[in-house]
């Protein structure tokens, strides 16, 4: 045994020393609002150092340019929602409030205001958190307001948790061409769009309250782009109620076509499973699946959904007062009040330049009565020969698998 | 000789013996320090206070095609180290060896009528190719011009000056914090230089010892091989002799193509605009905005052919609004010039 002593000792110290050398890097870096607050808090996000935490006081920095972070495994951190305000109204330059392009970023507790573009924005990044912090512009929602609130993009591992967003000119809570995605115990409202899923894999979006935007929440899939072709997403238990401010968004953008009064819009992507959801008050239609409706010019692009399930939700009055933006004879053909799940029923596509396709669509549309559009082509809507059904029986489609979070970053999780 | 001559001679010989000669040269070592210099005099890559006399290692050069940096005069160097060489690349960047820097200071003159009298100096920029790779900072000068202090975090300072037409023109000036650096310079999350592409500087400069073209000069000192009789070329934007398309690929290239690229910071706009890509979509003809929000004006198109009002590409161009205009970052003013070339080749698009 005493021979096991010298052996067990060293291993032991360096234990230690490994363990005071983890703790003795992660610093704190404290950040006060006040004078040349974009200096101090640009400086503080160059300076940190992986495992750092950037500290921010109560209060409201005015700041005049965007901020940016690529340092990794850094958290920016308020007093809270309410008290630590990044104020973006002097911003002179930058398209977003806070830019993000490193791994491993926590930004929480505080509050993003008037940013000129899009609020928060996380490009190409691995593991990327956003938690208990509230990104709002001033005033009535306008098209003038930035794009989105919270916006990973090109990104893997995003945990959204805890987040309020109201105002944005396009979604509150958007996350774009990404893989790996939870986005919980959210509230998006006054948006045009509240919460949307685009060109991506694996989302579980749910127990978030999307209201009072022009649609609840959307998983689009759209063309001539680095990553198309999203599937695999599970929308479940969040309210989706009272969406009804008219939608604001600039006409040219994809969001703009989405009806004032949208609960959950599908278009494009499959494997898409809606159910457990709490669905009234919105007053086009409860659950819209579609697909794409304009030109396509890409050769690699799906437009139809497939796969679609929507079942078990609690569907509420709905529908009263459809629209479709720029179609209004289209909207005439509609019957009053609508049925809770409208779907294009499109089978057939036709590329730029191209024959025809066709394609066996399968969707499971529980929640009836559903209206059919039955759509010669997916993109010609007056070709629509609209039938109601109790529902859509489909092929049974296995749920995807939930998303598991890398165990640090699902560590942050509120659950 | 008289002895209180003879005396203050002797006490001249004994200072100038006793004074250590002030260093001379480029300081290598301290480029390579991985602490950055908090001032750009302590880099010797000048020999005087005010940057205004390049160091003799350092070669001046200037782009076919350069960004437009609001109306900013600038000068660029680039310096490589004794006994090394860049190697030339069809495409992209030159292969610079580690050890190299670029060098550009941004300038004002009060009247661009008389460029060359009364030159603010703003700000001066090194690219330093380190062995972990390449690394941004930025020198701010001082009202007395004497002295460039390090600023990582960004900057701003009033800039006026009267143009080229005699308008008097203000705004504030941005120096861009290290990470915005990088956001224009990165490809893939790895930092590089944009502008010295060997198309970009195939063309004459104007050197002391006459003009020559820029690539045989590099060779010809001894700081680049490889350089093939036939490089490619970008053309000068303003060539009134070359195609608009031509000019307006050389100009988006310059302008754009840093970001638009599929490695580049707006990879996921899918608007791609190199100088060597011809697909109409990824080039914005008939591509409809992403995630463009409020800057796409009610507009459908990046390019709408033939429509330069209805293509959101001059929108943006044309915008002053951070959020709306493009480039995001690096510009304050509108480039009613590189405008009017834009909107001259979507003219001249055929309407789809």
């Amino acid at each position: 045994m005493t021979g096991a002593h010298p052996m067990i000792r060293p291993a032991g110290a360096a234990l230690l020393a490994f363990l005071f050398a983890t703790t003795a890097q992660a610093a704190i870096l404290k950040v006060a609002p006040g004078k040349e607050a974009q200096e101090r808090l640009q400086s503080a996000l160059i300076d940190a150092k992986p495992g750092d935490t950037v500290l921010l006081g109560a209060g409201t920095f005015e700041l005049t340019d965007g901020l940016s972070l690529d340092v990794k495994d850094v958290t920016v951190k308020g007093a809270g929602q309410d008290k630590t305000i990044l104020d973006f109204h002097g911003q002179m330059a930058a398209g977003e409030g806070l830019m993000i392009t490193s791994n491993g970023v926590t930004v929480r507790d505080l509050t993003v205001l008037d940013a000129k573009g899009d609020a928060v924005k996380a490009k190409g990044v691995d593991q990327i958190s956003f938690i208990d912090m509230k990104v709002d512009w001033s005033g009535p929602p306008k098209s003038t307001n930035g794009a989105y609130g919270v916006y990973p993009v090109s990104s893997t591992n995003v945990l959204i948790d805890g987040v309020t967003v109201r105002g944005a000119s396009d979604a509150g809570i958007y996350v774009g061409q990404s893989k790996n995605i939870i986005v919980q115990n959210s509230l998006a409202h006054f948006n045009v769009a509240g919460i949307e899923i685009e060109n991506s894999m694996n989302a579980d979006v749910h127990d978030n309250l999307s209201t009072h935007n022009a649609g609840g929440i959307l998983v689009f899939d759209l063309p001539n782009l680095p990553q198309q072709g999203g599937h695999s997403h599970r929308i479940y238990r969040n309210k989706v109620v009272d969406n009804d401010t008219e939608n604001f968004a600039p006409k040219g953008n994809i969001v703009a076509s989405v009806p004032t009064g949208t609960g959950v819009m599908v278009m494009a992507n499959r494997d898409i499973h809606v159910f457990d959801n709490t669905i009234s008050g919105n007053a086009s239609a409860a659950v819209i699946v579609t697909g794409y409706k304009r030109e396509i010019k890409d050769a690699a692009y799906e437009p139809l959904p497939r796969d679609v399930v929507v079942r078990g939700n609690h569907i509420g009055r709905n529908g009263w007062a459809p629209n479709i933006p720029g179609a209004p004879e289209a909207a005439a053909l509609l019957p009053k009040p609508m049925p809770p799940i409208l779907w294009d029923a499109a089978t057939r596509f036709t590329r730029v330049g191209g024959a025809p396709v066709e394609e066996k669509v399968n969707v499971v549309l529980s929640d009836g009565p559903v209206l059919r559009l039955n759509l010669t082509d997916v993109n010609n809507l007056m070709s629509a020969k609209p039938t109601i059904v109790p529902s859509v029986p489909g092929t049974p489609v296995a749920e995807p698998k939930p998303v598991v979070l890398p165990p640090a970053q699902a560590r942050l999780s509120k659950k | 000789m008289k002895p209180a001559f003879a005396a203050s001679i002797a006490a001249l010989s004994l200072l100038m013996m006793s004074a250590a000669p002030p260093p001379q040269g480029v300081d290598t070592a301290r480029l390579m320090d991985a602490a950055p210099a908090p001032t750009l005099a302590a880099y010797r890559l000048f020999t005087d206070a005010g940057g205004r006399a390049p160091d003799a290692a350092l070669t001046p050069y200037a782009l076919n095609t350069p960004l437009f940096s609001d109306y900013a005069e600038k000068q660029r160097y680039v310096f490589v180290p004794a006994g090394q060489k860049g190697s030339y690349r069809p495409t992209g960047v030159l292969d610079l060896p580690v050890g190299a820097v670029l060098v550009k200071t941004f300038a004002y003159p009060a009247d661009f009528r008389q460029p060359k009298e009364k030159v603010r100096f703003i700000e001066t920029r090194l690219l330093i190719h380190r062995a972990s790779g390449w690394v941004p900072l930025t020198y701010v000068w001082n009202d007395a011009q004497t002295e460039a202090v390090l600023k990582r975090a960004g900057a701003r300072t009033p800039v006026t000056f009267t143009d080229a037409r005699g308008t008097s023109v203000s705004f504030s000036y941005a120096v861009p914090n290290v990470n915005q650096c990088k956001e224009c310079h990165a490809l893939s999350g790895a930092l590089t230089p944009i502008g010295p592409k060997a198309r970009n500087l195939n063309g004459d400069y104007a050197y002391v010892t006459g003009a020559e073209n820029q690539l045989a000069h590099w060779t010809r000192s001894g700081i680049l091989q490889g350089v093939p009789a036939d490089a490619p070329k970008t053309p000068h934007w303003d060539d009134a002799a070359t195609p608009v398309q031509a000019l307006a690929f050389a100009y988006l290239d310059a302008n754009c193509a840093h970001c638009h690229n599929p490695e580049g910071a707006a990879s996921n706009s899918g608007l791609y605009l190199e100088y060597e890509r011809t697909s109409g979509v990824a080039r914005g003809l008939g591509k409809r905005p992403v995630a463009a929000g409020k800057a796409s004006a009610d507009l459908d198109f990046d390019i709408a052919p033939g429509e330069p009002d209805r293509s959101i590409m001059i929108h943006r161009m044309e915008s002053r609004e951070p959020g709306v205009m493009m480039p995001e970052l690096g510009r304050a003013l509108a480039h009613k010039e590189g405008i009017d070339l834009i909107r001259a080749y979507i003219a001249a698009l055929p309407k789809s």
